[in-house]
């Protein structure tokens, strides 16, 4: 495969560029979003919403470039959520960057509500690809870096995968192939929260030793703290400049972070707090 | 009856299509030179890409690709692009409604020798199965050729059949195809046999021999599967009052399926079936096999006499 020398990012910055402390409380709020959300729908997955909400805060507020009032804007980064099921993050972005109205959030799950249980890209403004199937948002951010090197054009692409979806075949495959292609405008992040459904992931499919498979299929391999921003702007900073390979950050983050109940707690991988957890848990995110 | 591969022809019109739009991108997955891409792969190596042997990847592939603005073809073996990556075909293309062009070659038992693991007899159903799915099996080479430009010029996910071997030309050069508009091949009046892909021409010979007995008997090439030409159905039982349905695929979710809903729904006349019922084929020569599993001129004679007497 030949390689190919790719075009220098020089589109405008990301519309926030929300300094560490702002990012931390626009975390916050969206965390909060979540849990309102989740708790008023009466199911979902608040676990691994959560445990996103840090990697999520900072692609929207301060990495990837966009227009809400032009969602098709053809230079936009996009941002591809593989582990579909963390709508509720993802929408929680979407509002708060401008895309509809965070009063909207309210009607998750609900018939007729353009926020279906898992992230769907016929009904959302601002979601690219319907996800919920696990294992495909990969191969499809492949075929959307692919294009980007077609049209030279310099936007990113960036997909966010769950650790337990790493359990599918198919992301290996996508593994294999965004290396083999030498998609060096793409970026994959692993929430890696070590708990999928049922249990941890070491115990149900270990994934283990995780760095040292992405790295051997090709991929140039970061590790960081998936709560700390410092940490995930200087990997997606260090992706950007990655030459002829794509990037994989593993995201370490605690499942449920933010709420003491929810952190680490298998249950609350698809099950909506109660009423009065729900409170219990916006008292902890103020 | 002269016989062209289809294979061969969508090879050289997507080859065609490519000079014609640059948005045009071709995926396969190992088998470029049996599926022929490799027309085009030889003219534009940086609108081809080999997935290797990743049919699910292929999918989700052309999703990304086709969401960001291309006109994405991908090509492999009917049995790998139907069986092999359905959730993929959901989820990706179907739901979403993307414009990917799923052509496969080596269809239905005619594939002959490599067996039941490379014989695909249930695409059809699982195609039909998806929303928003064109599906479409030429009769023909010169038709496969107008059924690829035809998916080409239009928004959405597609699915072509075509054959591993030659197959009978049945149409002469010109033809012009429409879209879910199926094609009286010949006139008749005490019956129609409704066929697609190779078992079109099959229907015109037992029309002759049918002929030669005093039944006069229509042919249809319902080339397009979805959406189903109703219309013509209708018209067919109607003035035929008995439809036999051919086709080179299991009984169940293909074209008889198809053509049985409108029938009962909205005229009902005996029909017959000619398919290969519920079961695998084996290894063997393509018309050995359509010999074993009842897919010949002769079944088709028989069906439709059977559906006569029921008249």
């Amino acid at each position: 495969m030949p390689k190919r020398a790719s075009p220098q990012t020089t589109s405008p910055s990301n519309r926030f560029n929300l300094s560490t402390a702002e990012l931390k409380d626009t975390a916050k709020k969206l965390r909060r979003h979540v849990v309102t959300m989740i708790a008023a729908a009466g199911s979902g997955h608040p676990g691994g919403s959560l445990s996103a909400a840090d990697v999520i805060t900072a692609l929207y507020f301060k990495i990837l470039r966009y227009n809400p009032e032009n969602p098709q804007w053809s230079d936009r980064d996009r941002f591809i959520l593989s582990k579909g099921h963390a709508a509720p993050i993802l929408y929680a972005a979407l509002a708060e960057a401008g895309y509809f109205p965070t009063a909207e959030l309210a009607t998750l799950r609900k018939l007729d509500s353009r926020l279906q249980g898992h992230a769907d890209r016929k009904f959302t403004p601002g979601v690219e690809m319907s996800a919920g199937s696990l294992g495909m948002g990969l191969s499809f951010a492949i075929g959307v870096a692919l294009t980007a090197r077609l049209n030279s054009q310099t936007y990113r692409t960036y997909v966010l995968l769950s650790d337990g979806e790493c359990e599918e075949g198919q992301t290996w495959e996508a593994a294999l192939s965004a290396a083999h292609f030498g998609l060096d405008n793409l970026t994959a992040i692993v929430d890696y929260n070590g708990i999928q459904l049922s249990g941890w992931t070491c115990d149900i499919m270990n994934l283990e030793p995780f760095f040292r498979k992405w790295q051997a299929f090709g991929w140039r391999t970061i590790d960081i703290d998936g709560h700390d921003f410092d940490q995930i702007l200087s990997a997606c900073q260090r992706a950007e400049k990655t030459k002829n390979k794509p990037t994989l950050i593993i995201a370490h983050t605690i499942k449920g972070k933010g709420v003491s109940f929810m952190e680490n707690n298998v249950a609350f991988h698809g099950k909506a707090p109660t009423p009065e957890e729900a409170e219990k848990a916006l008292k902890e995110l103020e | 009856m002269a016989e062209a591969s289809t294979r061969e022809t969508y090879g050289k019109t997507l080859a065609e299509l490519g000079r014609q739009n640059r948005d045009i991108v071709v995926l396969d997955s190992d088998l470029s030179p049996s599926t022929m891409t490799t027309f085009f792969a030889r003219e534009f190596p940086d609108r081809f890409f080999d997935c290797g042997l990743e049919e699910q990847n292929m999918i989700g592939i052309a999703a990304g690709l086709a969401a960001s603005g291309k006109i994405v073809f991908v090509s492999t073996f009917a049995i790998f692009a139907s069986c092999r990556c359905f959730d993929q075909l959901r989820l990706c293309l179907s739901q979403p409604e993307l414009n990917a062009k799923i052509v496969a070659t080596h269809g239905g038992i005619s594939v002959g020798e490599d067996g039941t693991s490379h014989q695909a007899i249930e695409d059809l159903a699982l195609y039909c199965a998806l929303p928003g799915f064109t599906v479409v099996v030429p009769a023909d080479a010169i038709e496969a050729a107008e059924a690829v430009r035809a998916a080409a010029s239009a928004y959405g996910p597609f699915y072509i059949r075509l054959s591993r071997p030659k197959t009978p030309v049945v149409y002469p050069e010109g033809y012009h195809f429409t879209l879910g508009k199926a094609v009286t091949m010949r006139q008749g009046k005490d019956a129609t046999i409704m066929a697609t892909g190779i078992m079109v021409a099959k229907a015109l010979e037992a029309a002759d021999v049918l002929a030669g007995q005093n039944i006069d008997c229509r042919v249809i090439n319902m080339h397009t599967l979805k959406p189903l030409d109703e219309g013509a159905v209708v018209k067919a039982a109607s003035e035929t009052g008995a439809i036999v349905v051919a086709e080179e695929h299991l009984a169940q979710g293909g074209l008889g399926s198809r053509v049985a809903q409108t029938v009962t729904k909205k005229k009902p006349v005996p029909m017959e079936f000619v398919n290969l019922g519920d079961r695998y084929a084996v290894s063997g020569k393509a018309e050995e096999l359509l010999q074993r599993y009842g897919l010949t001129a002769k079944d088709i004679e028989e069906s439709v006499k059977s559906a006569v007497r029921r008249k």
